[in-house]
């Protein structure tokens, strides 16, 4: 994991010192609410329904153990105990008092954390696969290009005031676990014909209101021009992004309007004159950081540990823990494993204080201390031994952290939505415990297989539902809160945009629609075919017929408006 | 007259800022006496005009400088810069970063080396960030309470006009590299 160094902490230090000053003019009334605005924003401070909320990055989702307890000692001294993993690396508190926040930036600097651009117009918290490191199909490890990244992307002053929020994810291989295709610039490592290494380039994706999935803008870009081709990109961006609109400003949009091609060819042109520039990466640096995230130390074994396939066979829950929550690992005798925060009753992706004391001590305990956050909003532990699954998963038992669910109908992924959210129009996390609840038997949901169902609460599609097999945007129909739902959305190589069914349901409705998709599935699905591949073969006409459970024609008239 | 930060000082604001009235074209617009900063229309329809009148002011108290809107490209000055004392970048709000880009390319690209002035909706914590892109000057109110802010951060990653080497080639690595 990398250490931060001397300049890192003043940088981060520096920025605590200069939001308390921006803060305290603020409450004297020296800046006004609008000029705050985008100065609490880039600092990840939103004011929201009920109170502000803190959003913590944690770039690309790597932890340390007392980074945890720091977290969970925020939570206990500033907030109400409970954190919230979001979809993109970041940790947030929903209770903080404004007047606090310095205060709680300043415990974060403690362990080399920070809020700095995990808001506002720039350039956000850069992402990554949750496995990368140890993951088997990776071409290479994107931690220390996602660290490079963050150094030029942390306070880059040309691009401090953007038109619109700026997403980046690097994914260490084809298998796009940190799904650059919906990213508004994303980076897939590859290597050319001579195995050097380096990035297919993807620009122009995004969700939210106008969901546009990012297309190729350089098949490959050599690892020396990773931050000079990034500043072509994000200078095209920032000068000709469109600011008169701020549903047209992302840069998906541009790329839009211009084409990929012609998007292409000005970037080219910008990366001429920056190519081979102070910008281009040298060998010493790159190693210096890669050096950091070198493989733990970890012991020889065989991939077949006698205890864990006694008890995998001798104990069926055990078994279906391990097959939903454990991911294949690198390192024979080793598994990653994911620590749910899924639990019935749980709002999704949500944490106490004390699960995360607990988490931490398991890190240590089980691995080498360190953790990564999921998109999915779980937490992973990295490198656990075969050998001791069996007791790491009696712990995580006592600590409601072992669901069985990972990657199944509810794993869901969720915004924090109208409880908390003022932008949303309905409340997410009751439908979730609604859904939750209507598929707790095992038996049915293990028969369902794998399905990912995301829910959000507003347009702005913080819960992803675009690429949910099963998408549900809460939607407000003259002051009800009623649901739309899309089918067809995936991530990684295969993404895809969901398709709206029709017109929307209340919120009650809600749980047996879903049921009566995924029974349409169970009815036409071929032997080992998963639902979104039952949802493309036979489309989705036929599964709006059965979530009506009515004639199509009714719904055929409001189509049009849906996604608009 | 107003007072503006320059170079970390803050120094006496001696020009005048002329803006351009939808019913007057840039070659009627009437100009005062003294150091002008004209809209870019102006520079461009009357650019030998201007030259002369400085050559032939008296005191040299009718320096030249031209302002740009972020949406003007700042490579119609490329041939021009000899000719002007100030270049003003506007900003029509704080968070508007076109002017950033635009002040990278007027230093860098084309090496512009005088005065680089910021103005319009200029407020004290983009300080940091106006400064490493080029500029220079920043016509701001309150400037003895905002100098503070020039000095919000005393290190930083990127290459920028302030600092052309980024932080890993400043360190002892660039050397075995």
């Amino acid at each position: 994991m990398y250490a931060y160094t001397e300049t890192d902490r003043r940088i981060v230090a520096e920025r605590v010192i200069q939001y308390r000053d921006q803060t305290r003019r603020h409450l004297a009334s020296e800046l006004s609410a609008d000029q705050f605005r985008p100065l609490r924003l880039q600092n990840g401070l939103y004011v929201e329904k009920h109170n502000p909320m803190l959003r913590i990055a944690i770039p690309y989702g790597q932890l340390s153990a007392p980074q945890l307890r720091l977290l969970a000692h925020v939570a206990r001294s500033y907030d109400r105990g409970v954190g919230h993993f979001t979809t993109r690396h970041n940790f947030q508190l929903n209770w903080v008092r404004l007047g606090q926040v310095p205060d709680i930036l300043a415990e974060l600097a403690q362990v080399d954390m920070h809020a700095i651009q995990s808001s506002g117009s720039c350039i956000r918290v850069v992402t990554t696969d949750p496995l990368a490191g140890v993951s088997p199909v990776e071409v290479a490890d994107p931690r220390p290009w996602a660290e490079i990244f963050r150094q030029w992307s942390t306070l880059h002053p040309e691009f401090a005031a953007l038109p619109r929020k700026f997403k980046v994810a690097f994914s260490g291989g084809p298998d796009d676990a940190a799904s650059v295709r919906t990213h508004d610039l994303g980076f897939e490592m590859v290597r050319d014909a001579a195995g050097d290494v380096g990035f297919r380039v993807w620009v122009g994706g995004g969700l939210g209101r106008t969901p546009i999935l990012a297309q190729v803008v350089r098949e490959f870009l050599p690892w020396t021009d990773l931050l000079s081709y990034a500043e072509a990109i994000l200078r095209v961006y920032n000068l000709a992004g469109r600011r008169d609109n701020l549903y047209k400003s992302r840069i998906k949009i541009l790329v839009q309007s211009l084409g990929i091609k012609a998007f292409a060819q000005r970037a080219e042109a910008e990366w001429q004159h920056l190519k081979d520039g102070p910008l281009t990466l040298i060998a010493a640096e790159v190693a210096r950081i890669a050096d950091q995230f070198a493989a733990p130390d970890y012991e020889t074994l065989t991939d077949l540990d006698a205890r864990f396939e006694f008890m995998r066979r001798f104990d069926r829950e055990f078994a279906a823990w391990v097959k939903t929550n454990t991911h294949a690992h690198r390192q024979p005798g080793y598994v990653a494993v994911t620590l749910s925060l899924k639990a019935p009753g749980q709002a999704p992706g949500d944490a106490t204080a004390e699960q995360l004391d607990a988490v931490a001590e398991l890190a240590e305990r089980y691995g080498f201390g360190e953790l990564r956050t999921a998109q999915t909003q779980n937490l992973i532990l990295p490198d656990v031994r075969k050998r001791d699954l069996y007791n790491l998963w009696q712990e995580t038992r006592k600590e409601q952290l072992a669901t069985a669910s990972v990657g199944l109908l509810t794993d869901i992924v969720a915004c924090p939505g109208g409880d908390l959210c003022s932008l949303a129009n309905a409340r997410s996390l009751p439908l979730a415990a609604a859904i939750q609840q209507r598929f707790g038997d095992r038996g049915e949901l293990v028969d369902i297989g794998a399905l990912r169902l995301n829910i959000s609460g507003c347009v702005n599609a913080c819960g992803h539902h675009h690429i949910g097999a099963i998408g549900i945007l809460g939607v407000d129909k003259n002051g009800e809160e009623r649901f739309q739902i899309t089918l067809g959305g995936a991530t990684g190589p295969g993404a895809a945009i969901g398709d709206v069914i029709g017109p929307s349901f209340p919120a009650a409705e809600v749980p047996e629609t879903v049921a009566r998709i995924v029974d349409h599935y169970r009815a036409c699905r071929r032997p080992k075919e998963g639902f979104i591949d039952t949802v493309r073969r036979i489309g989705t006409k036929s599964f709006a017929a059965a979530a009506y459970a009515q004639e199509i024609s009714i719904i055929e008239d409001e189509r049009e408006v849906a996604n608009g | 007259m107003a007072n503006l930060i320059k170079n970390g000082d803050i120094v006496a604001n001696d020009w005048t800022t002329i803006t351009l009235d939808a019913e007057v074209s840039p070659g009627d617009v009437k100009l005062p006496y003294g150091n002008v900063l004209l809209p870019l229309a102006v520079w461009q329809a009357r650019k030998w005009d201007l030259i002369q009148r400085q050559w032939h002011s008296l005191d040299g108290g009718g320096k030249l400088g031209v302002w740009l809107s972020p949406d003007e490209d700042p490579a119609v000055l490329a041939e021009d810069l000899q000719d002007l004392d100030v270049i003003a970048v506007r900003f029509p709000a704080a968070g508007d970063g076109r002017g950033y880009s635009i002040a990278s390319l007027l230093r860098i690209r084309y090496g512009y080396k005088r005065e680089l002035r910021a103005i319009g909706t200029v407020e004290r914590d983009y300080l940091h960030f106006l400064h490493r892109v080029g500029f220079n000057a920043f016509e701001i109110e309150n400037p003895e309470a905002a100098l503070a802010s020039l000095g919000d951060f005393s290190e930083a990653y990127q290459p920028a006009v302030d600092q052309p080497l980024p932080l890993f080639r400043r360190s002892g690595l660039a050397l075995a590299a």
